[in-house]
Protein backbone atom coordinates (compact mmCIF):
# COMPACT_ATOMS: atom_id res chain seq x y z
CA UNK A 1 0.00 0.00 0.00
CA UNK A 2 1.44 3.41 -0.96
CA UNK A 3 0.59 5.90 1.99
CA UNK A 4 1.66 8.85 0.21
CA UNK A 5 -0.46 8.05 -2.30
CA UNK A 6 -3.31 8.51 -0.60
CA UNK A 7 -1.87 11.50 1.32
CA UNK A 8 -1.34 13.59 -1.57
CA UNK A 9 -5.10 12.57 -3.10
CA UNK A 10 -7.12 13.80 0.10
CA UNK A 11 -4.59 17.18 0.14
CA UNK A 12 -5.24 17.33 -3.11
CA UNK A 13 -8.90 17.05 -3.03
CA UNK A 14 -9.42 19.22 0.27
CA UNK A 15 -7.43 21.38 -1.51
CA UNK A 16 -9.79 21.71 -4.80
CA UNK A 17 -12.99 21.08 -2.74
CA UNK A 18 -12.75 23.82 -0.39
CA UNK A 19 -9.32 26.16 0.04
CA UNK A 20 -8.72 26.77 -3.22
CA UNK A 21 -12.62 28.20 -3.82
CA UNK A 22 -12.99 31.71 -4.71
CA UNK A 23 -15.11 32.12 -1.56
CA UNK A 24 -12.63 30.63 0.70
CA UNK A 25 -9.81 32.72 -0.85
CA UNK A 26 -11.57 35.93 -0.58
CA UNK A 27 -11.97 34.88 2.54
CA UNK A 28 -8.15 34.34 3.37
CA UNK A 29 -7.49 37.95 1.51
CA UNK A 30 -10.02 39.54 3.07
CA UNK A 31 -9.82 38.59 6.39
CA UNK A 32 -6.05 39.76 7.22
CA UNK A 33 -6.60 43.09 5.38
CA UNK A 34 -9.94 44.09 7.80
CA UNK A 35 -7.31 43.10 10.64
CA UNK A 36 -4.67 45.21 9.52
CA UNK A 37 -7.15 48.38 8.39
CA UNK A 38 -8.83 47.76 11.89
CA UNK A 39 -5.69 48.17 13.82
CA UNK A 40 -4.14 50.58 12.16
CA UNK A 41 -6.98 53.07 12.57
CA UNK A 42 -7.20 52.85 15.58
CA UNK A 43 -3.65 52.86 17.19
CA UNK A 44 -3.62 56.20 14.88
CA UNK A 45 0.26 56.11 15.28
CA UNK A 46 1.00 55.99 11.54
CA UNK A 47 3.41 54.00 9.61
CA UNK A 48 5.61 53.55 12.30
CA UNK A 49 3.17 50.95 13.81
CA UNK A 50 3.12 48.41 11.27
CA UNK A 51 5.76 46.72 12.43
CA UNK A 52 4.05 46.30 16.11
CA UNK A 53 0.88 45.19 14.58
CA UNK A 54 2.31 43.00 11.73
CA UNK A 55 3.14 40.33 14.46
CA UNK A 56 -0.29 40.25 16.03
CA UNK A 57 -2.24 40.33 12.61
CA UNK A 58 -0.35 37.55 10.90
CA UNK A 59 -0.76 35.66 14.05
CA UNK A 60 -4.78 36.60 13.90
CA UNK A 61 -4.88 35.57 10.18
CA UNK A 62 -3.15 32.62 10.27
CA UNK A 63 -5.82 31.62 13.66
CA UNK A 64 -8.94 32.49 12.18
CA UNK A 65 -8.48 31.08 8.51
CA UNK A 66 -7.04 27.48 9.48
CA UNK A 67 -9.54 27.08 12.45
CA UNK A 68 -12.71 28.60 10.58
CA UNK A 69 -12.45 26.40 7.54
CA UNK A 70 -10.92 22.76 9.13
CA UNK A 71 -13.92 23.24 11.67
CA UNK A 72 -16.20 23.38 8.65
CA UNK A 73 -14.76 20.81 6.20
CA UNK A 74 -14.46 17.79 8.76
CA UNK A 75 -17.26 18.46 10.66
CA UNK A 76 -19.33 18.90 7.13
CA UNK A 77 -17.72 15.92 5.81
CA UNK A 78 -18.40 13.98 8.96
CA UNK A 79 -21.95 14.98 8.86
CA UNK A 80 -23.06 13.86 4.96
CA UNK A 81 -20.77 10.97 6.28
CA UNK A 82 -18.21 11.06 2.85
CA UNK A 83 -15.58 11.07 6.37
CA UNK A 84 -16.87 7.61 6.59
CA UNK A 85 -15.26 6.80 3.33
CA UNK A 86 -11.78 8.00 3.91
CA UNK A 87 -12.09 6.17 7.82
CA UNK A 88 -12.64 2.75 5.80
CA UNK A 89 -9.74 3.37 4.19
CA UNK A 90 -6.46 1.01 4.71
CA UNK A 91 -4.54 4.04 6.03
CA UNK A 92 -3.25 4.71 9.29
CA UNK A 93 -5.45 7.16 11.33
CA UNK A 94 -2.38 9.41 11.91
CA UNK A 95 -1.40 9.26 8.32
CA UNK A 96 -5.31 10.19 6.90
CA UNK A 97 -5.57 12.83 9.48
CA UNK A 98 -2.30 14.37 8.90
CA UNK A 99 -3.61 14.43 5.33
CA UNK A 100 -6.63 15.96 6.11
CA UNK A 101 -5.29 18.90 7.88
CA UNK A 102 -2.07 19.52 5.59
CA UNK A 103 -4.41 21.66 3.18
CA UNK A 104 -5.43 23.89 6.20
CA UNK A 105 -1.82 24.09 7.51
CA UNK A 106 -1.07 25.95 4.02
CA UNK A 107 -3.89 27.14 3.95
CA UNK A 108 -2.50 29.37 6.89
CA UNK A 109 0.75 29.93 5.96
CA UNK A 110 -0.77 31.66 2.99
CA UNK A 111 -3.27 33.41 4.84
CA UNK A 112 0.12 34.79 7.11
CA UNK A 113 1.91 36.76 4.23
CA UNK A 114 -1.03 38.31 3.24
CA UNK A 115 -0.47 40.84 5.18
CA UNK A 116 3.26 40.56 5.10
CA UNK A 117 3.10 41.44 1.31
CA UNK A 118 0.92 44.61 2.39
CA UNK A 119 3.37 45.46 4.73
CA UNK A 120 6.23 44.92 2.77
CA UNK A 121 4.78 48.40 0.38
CA UNK A 122 4.16 50.26 3.47
CA UNK A 123 7.19 49.89 5.94
CA UNK A 124 10.86 48.55 6.21
CA UNK A 125 11.05 44.89 6.89
CA UNK A 126 14.67 44.88 6.48
CA UNK A 127 14.78 43.68 10.05
CA UNK A 128 12.58 41.13 9.97
CA UNK A 129 14.30 37.75 11.03
CA UNK A 130 13.41 35.80 8.27
CA UNK A 131 14.83 32.59 10.08
CA UNK A 132 12.68 32.91 13.28
CA UNK A 133 9.75 34.35 11.19
CA UNK A 134 9.11 31.43 8.70
CA UNK A 135 9.11 28.02 11.19
CA UNK A 136 6.64 30.47 14.13
CA UNK A 137 4.10 31.53 11.03
CA UNK A 138 4.45 27.91 10.23
CA UNK A 139 4.19 26.25 13.89
CA UNK A 140 1.31 28.71 14.52
CA UNK A 141 -0.70 27.11 11.04
CA UNK A 142 0.20 23.57 12.55
CA UNK A 143 -0.95 24.16 16.55
CA UNK A 144 -4.23 26.48 14.65
CA UNK A 145 -4.86 24.03 12.25
CA UNK A 146 -5.14 20.67 15.15
CA UNK A 147 -6.97 23.43 17.30
CA UNK A 148 -9.24 23.78 14.57
CA UNK A 149 -9.38 19.42 14.47
CA UNK A 150 -9.51 19.12 17.72
CA UNK A 151 -12.57 21.47 17.67
CA UNK A 152 -13.69 19.33 14.77
CA UNK A 153 -13.81 15.80 16.21
CA UNK A 154 -15.41 17.66 19.18
CA UNK A 155 -18.98 18.52 17.84
CA UNK A 156 -21.39 17.27 15.44
CA UNK A 157 -23.21 20.29 13.72
CA UNK A 158 -20.90 22.63 11.49
CA UNK A 159 -22.86 25.67 13.36
CA UNK A 160 -21.11 23.64 16.63
CA UNK A 161 -17.88 24.15 15.85
CA UNK A 162 -18.35 27.59 14.54
CA UNK A 163 -19.55 28.83 18.14
CA UNK A 164 -17.11 26.42 19.78
CA UNK A 165 -14.06 27.93 17.63
CA UNK A 166 -15.10 31.30 18.93
CA UNK A 167 -14.98 30.35 22.14
CA UNK A 168 -11.45 29.73 22.16
CA UNK A 169 -10.40 32.06 19.40
CA UNK A 170 -11.54 35.26 20.54
CA UNK A 171 -10.17 35.11 24.10
CA UNK A 172 -6.52 34.32 22.34
CA UNK A 173 -6.28 37.64 20.66
CA UNK A 174 -6.60 39.37 23.84
CA UNK A 175 -4.67 37.05 25.88
CA UNK A 176 -1.19 35.84 23.84
CA UNK A 177 0.14 39.21 23.49
CA UNK A 178 -1.07 39.61 19.93
CA UNK A 179 -1.57 43.39 20.89
CA UNK A 180 -1.73 44.19 23.89
CA UNK A 181 1.17 43.03 26.19
CA UNK A 182 1.34 39.89 28.30
CA UNK A 183 2.96 41.68 31.44
CA UNK A 184 0.34 44.57 30.82
CA UNK A 185 -2.93 42.00 31.64
CA UNK A 186 -4.24 42.09 35.22
CA UNK A 187 -2.66 39.15 37.28
CA UNK A 188 -5.16 36.70 37.23
CA UNK A 189 -5.29 36.32 33.68
CA UNK A 190 -1.92 35.78 32.98
CA UNK A 191 -1.62 32.61 33.86
CA UNK A 192 -3.93 31.65 31.28
CA UNK A 193 -2.03 33.56 28.81
CA UNK A 194 1.00 30.88 28.97
CA UNK A 195 -1.70 27.94 28.50
CA UNK A 196 -2.86 28.87 24.83
CA UNK A 197 -0.42 27.93 22.26
CA UNK A 198 -0.38 31.35 20.14
CA UNK A 199 0.99 33.25 22.85
CA UNK A 200 4.53 31.45 22.22
CA UNK A 201 3.77 31.44 18.35
CA UNK A 202 3.55 35.64 18.78
CA UNK A 203 6.36 35.71 20.55
CA UNK A 204 8.79 34.77 17.98
CA UNK A 205 6.99 36.39 15.51
CA UNK A 206 7.44 39.99 17.86
CA UNK A 207 10.59 38.68 18.40
CA UNK A 208 11.45 38.50 14.49
CA UNK A 209 9.68 41.56 13.40
CA UNK A 210 10.77 43.87 15.97
CA UNK A 211 12.67 42.28 18.47
CA UNK A 212 10.31 42.57 21.36
CA UNK A 213 10.62 38.44 22.57
CA UNK A 214 10.23 37.63 26.00
CA UNK A 215 11.67 34.20 25.58
CA UNK A 216 14.51 32.71 23.49
CA UNK A 217 13.16 31.22 20.41
CA UNK A 218 13.64 27.84 20.94
CA UNK A 219 11.72 27.41 24.00
CA UNK A 220 8.54 29.30 22.11
CA UNK A 221 9.22 26.53 19.31
CA UNK A 222 9.46 24.01 21.61
CA UNK A 223 6.33 24.42 23.58
CA UNK A 224 4.61 25.68 20.31
CA UNK A 225 5.58 22.00 18.99
CA UNK A 226 4.32 20.31 22.13
CA UNK A 227 0.79 21.81 21.97
CA UNK A 228 0.84 20.72 18.40
CA UNK A 229 1.42 17.16 19.58
CA UNK A 230 -0.81 16.97 22.53
CA UNK A 231 -4.03 18.43 20.17
CA UNK A 232 -3.64 15.99 17.34
CA UNK A 233 -2.77 12.68 19.95
CA UNK A 234 -6.02 14.21 21.81
CA UNK A 235 -7.96 15.02 18.73
CA UNK A 236 -6.90 11.51 17.36
CA UNK A 237 -7.81 9.77 21.05
CA UNK A 238 -11.53 11.59 19.92
CA UNK A 239 -11.64 10.07 16.76
CA UNK A 240 -11.22 6.59 17.96
CA UNK A 241 -13.57 7.52 20.91
CA UNK A 242 -16.59 9.32 19.41
CA UNK A 243 -16.24 7.92 15.61
CA UNK A 244 -15.30 4.83 15.67
CA UNK A 245 -17.85 3.79 18.42
CA UNK B 1 -10.15 -22.88 3.19
CA UNK B 2 -10.19 -20.08 5.79
CA UNK B 3 -13.58 -18.37 6.10
CA UNK B 4 -13.98 -14.86 4.75
CA UNK B 5 -16.02 -13.72 7.76
CA UNK B 6 -15.56 -15.25 10.90
CA UNK B 7 -17.89 -13.87 13.62
CA UNK B 8 -17.86 -15.63 17.58
CA UNK B 9 -19.92 -14.06 20.25
CA UNK B 10 -20.31 -10.36 18.98
CA UNK B 11 -22.54 -8.02 20.85
CA UNK B 12 -22.68 -4.48 20.41
CA UNK B 13 -24.56 -2.12 23.09
CA UNK B 14 -25.22 1.85 22.83
CA UNK B 15 -26.07 3.03 26.24
CA UNK B 16 -28.62 0.68 27.52
CA UNK B 17 -29.59 -0.67 24.28
CA UNK B 18 -28.16 -4.01 23.02
CA UNK B 19 -28.32 -3.92 19.07
CA UNK B 20 -26.51 -6.85 18.66
CA UNK B 21 -26.62 -9.70 20.95
CA UNK B 22 -24.01 -11.80 20.76
CA UNK B 23 -24.21 -13.42 16.81
CA UNK B 24 -22.01 -15.96 15.67
CA UNK B 25 -21.79 -16.87 11.98
CA UNK B 26 -19.12 -17.74 9.36
CA UNK B 27 -18.94 -16.40 5.49
CA UNK B 28 -16.89 -18.94 3.37
CA UNK B 29 -14.86 -17.71 0.85
CA UNK B 30 -16.91 -16.78 -2.91
CA UNK B 31 -20.37 -16.95 -0.73
CA UNK B 32 -22.96 -14.52 -1.28
CA UNK B 33 -24.01 -14.19 2.16
CA UNK B 34 -27.73 -11.87 2.48
CA UNK B 35 -28.33 -10.88 5.92
CA UNK B 36 -32.18 -9.87 6.44
CA UNK B 37 -34.01 -8.53 9.25
CA UNK B 38 -36.61 -5.47 9.73
CA UNK B 39 -35.53 -2.12 10.60
CA UNK B 40 -33.62 -1.84 13.58
CA UNK B 41 -32.48 -5.65 13.85
CA UNK B 42 -28.56 -4.72 13.78
CA UNK B 43 -28.23 -5.30 10.29
CA UNK B 44 -26.05 -1.98 9.90
CA UNK B 45 -24.27 -1.96 13.63
CA UNK B 46 -23.06 -5.76 12.27
CA UNK B 47 -22.07 -4.13 9.01
CA UNK B 48 -20.31 -1.43 10.66
CA UNK B 49 -18.43 -3.93 13.65
CA UNK B 50 -17.14 -6.15 10.20
CA UNK B 51 -15.57 -3.12 8.24
CA UNK B 52 -13.86 -1.48 11.52
CA UNK B 53 -16.47 1.16 11.87
CA UNK B 54 -17.43 0.22 15.48
CA UNK B 55 -16.19 -1.67 18.40
CA UNK B 56 -17.94 -4.83 19.26
CA UNK B 57 -18.23 -4.54 22.80
CA UNK B 58 -17.76 -8.43 22.84
CA UNK B 59 -16.57 -11.53 20.81
CA UNK B 60 -14.43 -11.82 18.22
CA UNK B 61 -14.24 -11.01 14.34
CA UNK B 62 -11.87 -12.59 11.86
CA UNK B 63 -11.40 -11.03 8.48
CA UNK B 64 -9.43 -12.93 5.19
CA UNK B 65 -8.18 -14.64 8.23
CA UNK B 66 -6.70 -11.37 10.07
CA UNK B 67 -8.12 -11.08 13.88
CA UNK B 68 -9.59 -7.56 13.82
CA UNK B 69 -11.55 -8.16 17.03
CA UNK B 70 -9.18 -5.56 19.01
CA UNK B 71 -7.75 -3.65 15.69
CA UNK B 72 -10.85 -3.09 14.07
CA UNK B 73 -9.06 -1.79 11.04
CA UNK B 74 -6.60 -4.00 10.50
CA UNK B 75 -8.41 -5.90 7.37
CA UNK B 76 -9.07 -2.88 5.92
CA UNK B 77 -7.11 -4.11 2.24
CA UNK B 78 -9.28 -6.70 1.99
CA UNK B 79 -12.60 -5.05 2.11
CA UNK B 80 -14.88 -3.12 -0.11
CA UNK B 81 -17.45 -1.30 1.53
CA UNK B 82 -20.95 0.28 -0.15
CA UNK B 83 -23.16 2.21 2.87
CA UNK B 84 -26.71 2.22 2.61
CA UNK B 85 -26.58 5.94 1.57
CA UNK B 86 -24.52 7.25 -0.82
CA UNK B 87 -21.57 9.20 0.41
CA UNK B 88 -19.41 10.42 -2.07
CA UNK B 89 -18.82 14.01 -2.77
CA UNK B 90 -21.01 15.93 -4.60
CA UNK B 91 -19.07 18.29 -5.55
CA UNK B 92 -16.61 15.70 -7.77
CA UNK B 93 -17.18 14.54 -11.09
CA UNK B 94 -18.17 10.55 -11.29
CA UNK B 95 -14.61 10.10 -12.60
CA UNK B 96 -12.84 12.10 -9.94
CA UNK B 97 -15.16 10.05 -7.08
CA UNK B 98 -13.74 6.79 -8.67
CA UNK B 99 -10.20 8.16 -9.08
CA UNK B 100 -9.99 9.67 -5.46
CA UNK B 101 -11.27 6.30 -4.18
CA UNK B 102 -8.99 3.96 -5.52
CA UNK B 103 -6.29 6.32 -4.41
CA UNK B 104 -7.24 6.03 -1.03
CA UNK B 105 -6.36 2.15 -1.95
CA UNK B 106 -3.37 3.28 -3.23
CA UNK B 107 -4.08 2.86 -6.94
CA UNK B 108 -1.52 4.42 -8.91
CA UNK B 109 -2.96 7.39 -11.38
CA UNK B 110 -2.74 4.82 -14.55
CA UNK B 111 -4.25 1.95 -12.67
CA UNK B 112 -6.99 3.52 -11.32
CA UNK B 113 -7.80 6.29 -14.13
CA UNK B 114 -8.12 2.83 -16.60
CA UNK B 115 -9.92 1.21 -13.48
CA UNK B 116 -12.60 4.02 -13.14
CA UNK B 117 -13.21 4.58 -16.91
CA UNK B 118 -13.69 0.30 -17.38
CA UNK B 119 -15.93 0.40 -13.97
CA UNK B 120 -17.85 3.79 -15.50
CA UNK B 121 -18.20 1.39 -18.70
CA UNK B 122 -19.58 -1.52 -17.11
CA UNK B 123 -22.10 0.27 -15.13
CA UNK B 124 -23.45 2.55 -17.54
CA UNK B 125 -22.12 5.89 -16.74
CA UNK B 126 -20.20 6.16 -19.02
CA UNK B 127 -22.13 9.57 -20.35
CA UNK B 128 -21.92 11.06 -16.75
CA UNK B 129 -18.50 10.57 -16.27
CA UNK B 130 -18.20 14.47 -16.10
CA UNK B 131 -21.17 15.22 -14.60
CA UNK B 132 -20.61 16.00 -10.61
CA UNK B 133 -21.82 13.36 -8.44
CA UNK B 134 -24.56 16.05 -7.04
CA UNK B 135 -26.12 15.54 -10.14
CA UNK B 136 -26.70 12.52 -10.67
CA UNK B 137 -30.37 10.45 -10.24
CA UNK B 138 -30.68 7.90 -6.92
CA UNK B 139 -30.04 5.44 -9.26
CA UNK B 140 -26.48 6.42 -11.14
CA UNK B 141 -25.47 7.29 -7.05
CA UNK B 142 -26.37 3.92 -6.16
CA UNK B 143 -24.36 2.27 -9.16
CA UNK B 144 -21.33 4.93 -8.76
CA UNK B 145 -21.17 4.12 -5.06
CA UNK B 146 -20.92 0.32 -5.58
CA UNK B 147 -18.20 1.33 -8.19
CA UNK B 148 -16.54 3.08 -5.88
CA UNK B 149 -16.57 -0.09 -3.59
CA UNK B 150 -14.88 -2.22 -5.83
CA UNK B 151 -12.31 -0.02 -7.45
CA UNK B 152 -10.01 -1.80 -5.79
CA UNK B 153 -10.61 -5.01 -6.49
CA UNK B 154 -11.63 -6.12 -2.51
CA UNK B 155 -11.83 -10.16 -1.83
CA UNK B 156 -14.94 -9.21 0.34
CA UNK B 157 -17.27 -7.03 -0.59
CA UNK B 158 -20.03 -5.36 2.00
CA UNK B 159 -23.08 -4.07 0.58
CA UNK B 160 -25.71 -2.40 2.62
CA UNK B 161 -29.08 -2.26 1.17
CA UNK B 162 -27.80 -1.39 -2.24
CA UNK B 163 -31.30 -1.34 -4.25
CA UNK B 164 -33.39 0.18 -1.79
CA UNK B 165 -35.06 3.31 -3.14
CA UNK B 166 -34.31 2.81 -6.61
CA UNK B 167 -36.44 2.52 -9.80
CA UNK B 168 -36.95 -0.77 -10.87
CA UNK B 169 -34.96 -0.72 -13.99
CA UNK B 170 -31.76 0.47 -11.59
CA UNK B 171 -32.70 -2.51 -9.13
CA UNK B 172 -32.29 -5.16 -11.88
CA UNK B 173 -29.33 -3.62 -13.39
CA UNK B 174 -27.68 -3.48 -9.88
CA UNK B 175 -28.90 -6.79 -9.12
CA UNK B 176 -27.37 -8.34 -12.22
CA UNK B 177 -24.20 -6.58 -11.30
CA UNK B 178 -24.14 -8.08 -7.95
CA UNK B 179 -24.55 -11.55 -9.61
CA UNK B 180 -21.97 -10.58 -12.20
CA UNK B 181 -19.34 -10.13 -9.34
CA UNK B 182 -20.35 -12.92 -7.06
CA UNK B 183 -19.22 -15.06 -10.27
CA UNK B 184 -16.03 -13.24 -10.53
CA UNK B 185 -15.09 -15.11 -7.26
CA UNK B 186 -15.76 -12.02 -5.07
CA UNK B 187 -17.29 -12.69 -1.53
CA UNK B 188 -19.95 -10.45 -0.85
CA UNK B 189 -22.01 -9.71 2.30
CA UNK B 190 -25.65 -8.44 1.47
CA UNK B 191 -28.19 -7.35 3.98
CA UNK B 192 -31.22 -5.97 2.11
CA UNK B 193 -34.92 -6.19 3.38
CA UNK B 194 -36.12 -7.30 -0.26
CA UNK B 195 -36.72 -10.74 0.70
CA UNK B 196 -37.25 -11.62 -3.24
CA UNK B 197 -34.08 -9.95 -4.12
CA UNK B 198 -32.20 -12.26 -1.20
CA UNK B 199 -33.88 -15.66 -2.54
CA UNK B 200 -32.62 -14.79 -6.16
CA UNK B 201 -28.73 -14.05 -5.27
CA UNK B 202 -28.24 -15.69 -2.05
CA UNK B 203 -26.28 -18.81 -1.42
CA UNK B 204 -26.77 -18.63 2.00
CA UNK B 205 -29.13 -16.17 4.38
CA UNK B 206 -29.19 -15.20 8.13
CA UNK B 207 -32.28 -13.77 9.65
CA UNK B 208 -31.81 -11.56 12.19
CA UNK B 209 -34.78 -9.85 14.81
CA UNK B 210 -33.84 -7.61 17.90
CA UNK B 211 -29.99 -7.95 17.52
CA UNK B 212 -30.03 -12.14 17.57
CA UNK B 213 -29.55 -14.51 14.90
CA UNK B 214 -32.91 -16.17 14.63
CA UNK B 215 -32.03 -18.96 11.10
CA UNK B 216 -29.06 -19.22 9.19
CA UNK B 217 -29.07 -21.70 6.24
CA UNK B 218 -29.38 -22.43 2.33
CA UNK B 219 -32.11 -20.66 0.50
CA UNK B 220 -32.77 -24.35 -0.59
CA UNK B 221 -32.83 -25.90 2.90
CA UNK B 222 -34.75 -22.45 4.11
CA UNK B 223 -37.24 -23.25 1.70
CA UNK B 224 -37.79 -27.34 1.71
CA UNK B 225 -40.34 -27.42 4.59
CA UNK B 226 -42.89 -24.97 2.59
CA UNK B 227 -42.11 -26.26 -0.90
CA UNK B 228 -44.91 -28.61 -0.71
CA UNK B 229 -47.47 -26.66 0.08
CA UNK B 230 -50.08 -25.08 -2.01
CA UNK B 231 -50.40 -21.34 -1.79
CA UNK B 232 -53.57 -19.28 -3.20
CA UNK B 233 -53.79 -15.56 -2.56
CA UNK B 234 -57.39 -14.00 -2.53
CA UNK B 235 -57.52 -10.09 -3.37
CA UNK B 236 -60.96 -8.36 -2.03
CA UNK B 237 -62.39 -5.25 -3.50
CA UNK B 238 -63.81 -4.73 -0.07
CA UNK B 239 -62.54 -4.48 3.60
CA UNK B 240 -62.39 -7.66 5.36
CA UNK B 241 -64.13 -8.36 8.67
CA UNK B 242 -64.37 -11.35 10.83
CA UNK B 243 -63.77 -13.78 7.70
CA UNK B 244 -60.61 -15.96 9.00
CA UNK B 245 -63.16 -18.40 11.96
CA UNK B 246 -65.79 -18.63 9.07
CA UNK B 247 -62.88 -19.75 6.53
CA UNK B 248 -61.12 -22.15 8.60
CA UNK B 249 -64.94 -23.61 10.35
CA UNK B 250 -66.00 -24.33 6.46
CA UNK B 251 -62.74 -25.51 5.43
CA UNK B 252 -60.91 -27.21 8.18
CA UNK B 253 -58.26 -28.70 5.73
CA UNK B 254 -57.39 -25.40 4.63
CA UNK B 255 -54.76 -23.08 6.77
CA UNK B 256 -56.30 -19.00 6.19
CA UNK B 257 -54.77 -16.01 7.49
CA UNK B 258 -56.12 -12.40 6.32
CA UNK B 259 -53.29 -10.00 5.46
CA UNK B 260 -53.73 -6.52 5.89
CA UNK B 261 -57.70 -5.55 5.38
CA UNK B 262 -57.98 -6.87 1.56
CA UNK B 263 -56.00 -10.07 1.32
CA UNK B 264 -56.61 -13.75 2.35
CA UNK B 265 -53.71 -16.08 2.36
CA UNK B 266 -55.25 -19.89 2.05
CA UNK B 267 -52.33 -22.98 2.46
CA UNK B 268 -52.90 -26.36 2.38
CA UNK B 269 -50.79 -29.49 2.16
CA UNK B 270 -52.62 -30.78 -0.98
CA UNK B 271 -54.09 -27.96 -4.56
CA UNK B 272 -56.44 -25.87 -3.12
CA UNK B 273 -59.92 -25.28 -5.21
CA UNK B 274 -60.39 -21.72 -5.73
CA UNK B 275 -63.89 -21.88 -7.03
CA UNK B 276 -65.50 -22.87 -3.33
CA UNK B 277 -63.54 -20.42 -1.59
CA UNK B 278 -64.80 -17.45 -3.90
CA UNK B 279 -68.39 -18.77 -3.65
CA UNK B 280 -68.12 -19.13 0.22
CA UNK B 281 -66.47 -15.29 0.01
CA UNK B 282 -69.14 -13.60 -2.02
CA UNK B 283 -71.78 -15.71 -0.27
CA UNK B 284 -71.08 -13.49 2.77
CA UNK B 285 -70.87 -10.29 1.07
CA UNK B 286 -66.69 -10.51 0.10
CA UNK B 287 -66.51 -9.41 -3.21
CA UNK B 288 -63.29 -11.14 -4.82
CA UNK B 289 -61.07 -9.22 -7.24
CA UNK B 290 -58.74 -11.73 -8.00
CA UNK B 291 -57.48 -14.95 -6.44
CA UNK B 292 -53.76 -16.39 -7.64
CA UNK B 293 -51.88 -19.72 -6.85
CA UNK B 294 -48.83 -18.56 -5.32
CA UNK B 295 -45.05 -20.43 -5.18
CA UNK B 296 -44.39 -20.93 -1.51
CA UNK B 297 -41.20 -18.14 -1.56
CA UNK B 298 -38.89 -17.41 1.06
CA UNK B 299 -41.04 -14.65 2.39
CA UNK B 300 -43.25 -16.94 3.86
CA UNK B 301 -40.11 -18.63 5.67
CA UNK B 302 -39.38 -14.75 6.86
CA UNK B 303 -42.50 -14.80 8.30
CA UNK B 304 -43.05 -17.87 9.84
CA UNK B 305 -39.73 -17.32 11.80
CA UNK B 306 -39.74 -13.79 12.31
CA UNK B 307 -43.39 -13.02 12.79
CA UNK B 308 -43.05 -9.77 11.04
CA UNK B 309 -44.76 -9.53 7.81
CA UNK B 310 -42.27 -8.58 4.95
CA UNK B 311 -44.44 -6.22 3.14
CA UNK B 312 -45.15 -4.14 6.59
CA UNK B 313 -41.02 -4.63 6.65
CA UNK B 314 -40.83 -3.35 3.40
CA UNK B 315 -42.90 -0.15 3.41
CA UNK B 316 -41.36 1.09 6.87
CA UNK B 317 -37.82 0.59 5.30
CA UNK B 318 -38.72 2.44 2.04
CA UNK B 319 -41.04 5.19 4.33
CA UNK B 320 -37.42 5.96 6.62
CA UNK B 321 -35.55 6.00 3.18
CA UNK B 322 -37.96 8.93 1.59
CA UNK B 323 -37.77 10.25 4.80
CA UNK B 324 -34.04 11.11 4.44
Amino acid sequence: MKLWIAFWNILVKDMRTYYLKPPNISWGLIFPLAWTSMFFIKSGSGLESILTMLPGVVAVSILFGTTSLLAVTVTFEKKNRSFERLLLAPIPLEVLMLAKTSGAILFGVANAFVPVIMALFLADLSQVVWSAFVPAVFMIAVASTFLGLFIAVAVSEVFEAQTFSNFFRFPMIFLCGLFFPIEKLPVLLKPLSYVLPLTYGADVLHGAVHGGHAMPFSLDLSLLGAFCVGLFAMSLWNIKRKWIL
Amino acid sequence: MTDAIGVEGMRKCFAEVEAVSGISFSVRQGELFGFLGPNGAGKTTTINMLTGLARPNTGSIRIGGIDCTHRPRAAQHLIGVVPDESNLYPELTGFENLCFCAALHGLGKVERQGRARELLDNFGLAQALNRKFGGYSKGMKRKLTIAAGIIHKPEILFLDEPTTGIDVASARQLRQLIADLHRGGTTIFLTTHYIEEAERLCDRIAFIVSGRIVRIDTVEHLIQPIQEKHVVQITCANTLSDIEGNLSESFPELECKTIGQRVIRVEADEPVRVGPLVRFLEDHGVEVSEARRMRPSLEDIFVRITGIEADAMRKEKEKAGSGQ
